[in-house]
């Protein structure tokens, strides 16, 4: 069941605030960029492991991609979702991907397409309850899945570090969290940072790359990049897994070595 | 296959694709022209035609001082009409500081342009404590044969008589206008076909706030793109006698929507005019017109209504020669950063009676991504019987190097307590906002392609351009472009089209119907096209285009006929056969 809750919730997400907002140009974007996920999960993952793997994963990826991106032209919503799937299939080490798919594809997608796309940026809506409804689901959802640490910590550490940003640029300090008021970041906060395959293992470690990633959004917004949260954690996330791995083949090591 | 050729398969892929981003990114941006050989060029010619005129923005409320040229970015406005009935067209341009002086330039007829508004009392219209003008509307509402002006402006609107073309005379009070409106967009129609014209009036900021001195900074939008704390519209049927009725709500008409330009046209086929209102942080609205009697806000059921963006034109062309007026709106398109792209809406050919319905095919004729656009008109620019589409754009150029766009993405997508109040927003301190870009002037191939030629042609301003009216300058048969430009000069692109392309234009005039002939509705056929246009009484961004209709012919040697259908309640139309091409016709309703 828990495998269903972060779909269920996402497509919650997603039709409500289309119904109520009309988030979406249409439901055709959305549908292909999931379709795509999908089918190249489907394929990908039944050549490379010899069993249909199951879709839930690429599910998340292309509805995120149909939410996120906002562009005109239907190839950015294809290749956004086929670069997502396949960095799973291509970045690999030990056995576990290095980027959360949709951020390494909507990262890649704004870095080498700005004139084509760009992501969800605005409010849904003029009011707040859109945003307490999913602040309170996913809260739940996340904590169910025993990873509400990582979304809490984010917010903790994205609000005080916006003091920080405030006083370098003495910009009022609402201005600077405006962002995580938004539904771009809802996403982001729930459904990228904490993607079991791309976070590390221990809970302290965890934590600790959240915070990491939000230093790495401070330093990329006082540089003014648009964007920070998904290059922050485009930047930060595979360092980390890279270390965590290291740190796991060390510790395997000396539990295997000879006592002395 | 083995875990390792596999492997290498998946990474082919992943390379392809981020190649194919690259490239087709690069295709996304649109076909631009490297040579000309497209049969005309504009070359710019304000000052040798006499006019040296430069917009001034208005100063407001000091606690507005950290986005003062955001909030103080339009009023540079531009339309056209012959208020003397000397054959020439004029135009009138605004000016928005306090006490700066608007100016109607007078057509002598000789190539060159004269300012006159001093002599005919429509200069100093920017008194302080009136309010600042943004724009202006021509139309003859009392039927005496000349051009009357409406100013909108931020602050009291004002209706100025015109005495035969030699002096204008204010007459709001008497017509019951409102004391205080914030407007960027005024229309002349005549919704209800009685003979007499109407005006529209959609207001941007809400009516209770004078910029100049503030009550509250909690005024600016509660929403990015879900914005309905602006303006109140305002619909004023003409009684006769110089004298309105505001009868909007009465009509169906309570949008509070913040509306930057709106044109009226017949979209239904009814015979009577309907409304287009292209929205700033919003949704645009259709209202669709019910016989005179109600206007039905049918925008979503169109198609045209599902997105939320940044309007900023509203423009009707029959851009493929069948009958059809497809509209133009604009929006924000700045890479990486917010890519809303232009909608050109199309409609279906199937689509019931009465109940309209678009494709948007911006994307696919290539008429979407214009920066951040503003004014757009359609016009056969090099006489090849196809409509192009002038854009103009821009919207804070200030400094080269440094732009303000973090800084607004970040408040953009604040909740409303947070953008809703002017102290959050970030000071722009000098920097620009996508500024300094680069026009676009598409031409129609006439096979469903646009193609910009703006480069090669001739037009190579980087103002931060409003508003862009259409007009036969000199009475040669060819479209001179006259673009207003926010704290810059006004640019007059003179056009020279290569001979051998031919071209009718119609001057109308209503006897029973309003005697401007806005509404009229007129259809060219020759040589298996079909165009139609219509008489606007204001399009595009602030602006109003030559109410001559132009119809660039091409190679063609003969009209087959010209089918005009008067705007009046009888909804007469009168067919003219063969008539003459590469000359002016005057056209009078038949009484």
């Amino acid at each position: 069941m828990k495998r269903y809750l972060a779909p269920l919730l996402i497509t919650g997400i997603l039709v409500s605030a289309h119904l109520s907002f009309g988030i979406l140009e249409g439901y055709s974007r959305t549908g292909l960029a999931i379709l795509v996920a999908i089918a190249a999960e489907m394929i990908m993952g039944r050549l490379t492991y010899g069993r249909w793997p199951h879709p839930a994963s690429a599910y998340i990826t292309g509805i995120s991609v149909g939410i996120l991106v906002r562009s005109p032209f239907l190839w950015t919503y294809v290749l956004c979702s086929l670069v997502s799937i396949t960095t799973k299939y291509v970045f690999r080490y030990r056995d576990r991907h290095l980027w959360n798919p949709s951020n390494f594809g909507v990262s890649a997608l704004l870095f080498l397409a700005p004139a084509s796309a760009s992501l969800l940026s605005i409010q849904w809506g003029n009011v707040i309850w859109p945003m307490v409804v999913i602040w309170i689901l996913g809260s739940v959802i996340v904590w169910r899945v025993g990873r509400l640490h990582i979304s809490a910590t984010y917010v903790a550490s994205f609000l005080g570090l916006s003091f920080v940003q405030s006083a370098l640029t003495g910009n009022p300090w609402l201005a600077i969290v405006a962002p995580i008021t938004g539904p771009m970041y809802q996403l982001f906060i729930f459904f990228m940072v904490t993607d079991p395959k791309t976070t590390v293992r221990s809970t302290r470690g965890q934590m600790l790359v959240v915070f990491l990633v939000a230093v790495a959004e401070m330093v990329l917004r006082l540089n003014e990049v648009v964007y920070a949260p998904f290059y922050a954690l485009f930047l930060v996330g595979p360092s980390a897994i890279l270390i965590d791995e290291w740190l796991r083949s060390r510790e395997t090591a000396r539990s295997l070595s000879p006592a002395m | 296959m083995n875990a390792r050729a596999l492997w290498m398969v998946w990474c082919v892929v992943l390379v392809a694709s981020l190649v194919a981003m690259v490239q087709l990114n690069r295709a996304s941006v649109g076909t631009v022209a490297t040579n000309n050989r497209f049969g005309f060029s504009l070359t710019e010619s304000a000052r040798s035609l006499g006019v040296d005129f430069v917009h001034q923005a208005p100063v407001f409320d000091r606690r507005l001082e950290h986005i003062m040229p955001q909030v103080a970015s339009v009023g540079a406005a531009v339309a056209v009409a012959d208020f003397d009935r000397d054959g020439w067209p004029d135009f009138y341009v605004t000016s928005s500081a306090d006490g700066s002086l608007n100016r109607l330039y007078k057509n002598q007829g000789n190539g060159t342009f004269r300012d006159v508004a001093g002599e005919v009392g429509l200069a100093d219209v920017n008194r302080a404590g009136t309010g600042v003008s943004m724009g202006a509307v021509w139309g003859d509402y009392d039927d005496d044969g000349y051009e009357d002006l409406f100013l909108y402006k931020y602050g009291r609107p004002e209706l100025f008589h015109n005495d035969a073309g030699k002096g204008f005379t204010p007459v709001s009070e008497r017509a019951g206008l409102p004391a205080w409106v914030n407007a960027n967009t005024a229309v002349w129609l005549d919704y209800d076909r009685d003979g007499r014209l109407d005006l529209f009036l959609p207001g941007y900021w809400s009516e209770d706030i004078d910029l100049a001195h503030l009550k509250t900074t909690k005024i600016m939008p509660e929403s990015f793109e879900y914005a309905e704390n602006g303006g109140r519209k305002y619909l004023f049927h003409n009684l006769g006698g110089g004298r309105f009725e505001e009868v909007s709500e009465k009509l169906g008409i309570k949008s509070r929507r913040w509306t930057l330009a709106t044109a009226a046209a017949d979209l239904t086929g009814s015979g009577f005019p309907d409304l287009f209102l292209a929205n700033d942080y919003g949704i645009p609205q259709l209202y669709i017109n019910k016989g005179g009697k109600q206007f039905v806000e049918s925008g979503k059921e169109a198609g045209v209504a599902r997105t939320p963006k940044s309007g900023m034109n509203a423009s009707f062309g029959d851009i493929f020669n069948d009958g059809r007026l497809s509209i133009y709106k604009t929006n924000i398109s700045e890479p990486g950063v917010l890519v809303q792209a232009n909608d050109l809406w199309v409609p279906k050919k199937n689509a019931a009676a009465g109940s309209p319905a678009y494709d948007d095919v911006a994307t696919s004729v290539g008429v979407d991504l214009g920066g951040w656009s503003w004014g757009a008109q359609f016009g056969d620019l090099n006489n090849d019987g196809m409509l192009d589409l002038y854009l103009t754009n821009g919207y804070i150029s200030a400094g080269e190097r440094s732009s303000y766009w973090y800084d607004f993405a970040v408040i953009a997508v604040g909740h409303s307590a947070i953008i809703g109040d002017a102290a959050n927003w970030p000071p722009m301190k000098g920097r620009s906002l996508s500024g300094y870009q680069r026009k676009r002037v598409w031409l129609n191939d006439g096979l469903g392609r646009f193609t910009d030629v703006a480069q090669v042609v001739g037009v190579t301003d980087t103002y931060d351009g409003r508003s862009v009216a259409l007009a036969d300058l000199s009475n040669r048969g060819v479209l001179d472009v006259i673009v207003a430009n926010q704290r810059g000069p006004l640019l007059i692109y003179r056009n020279a089209v290569q001979p051998g392309r031919h071209w009718i234009e119609l001057a109308l005039e209503g006897s029973a119907s309003n005697r401007s002939a806005i509404g009229a509705r007129v259809e060219v056929q020759w040589n298996g096209h079909t165009q139609v246009q219509e008489v606007h009484g204001g399009n595009g961004f602030s602006s109003q285009n030559d109410r001559r209709l132009h119809y660039g012919l091409g190679a063609a040697t003969k009209i087959d006929r010209l089918v005009i259908r008067w705007p009046s309640g009888q909804g007469r139309t009168q067919t003219i056969e063969n008539p003459a091409i590469d000359t002016f016709l005057r056209v009078k309703e038949p009484a």
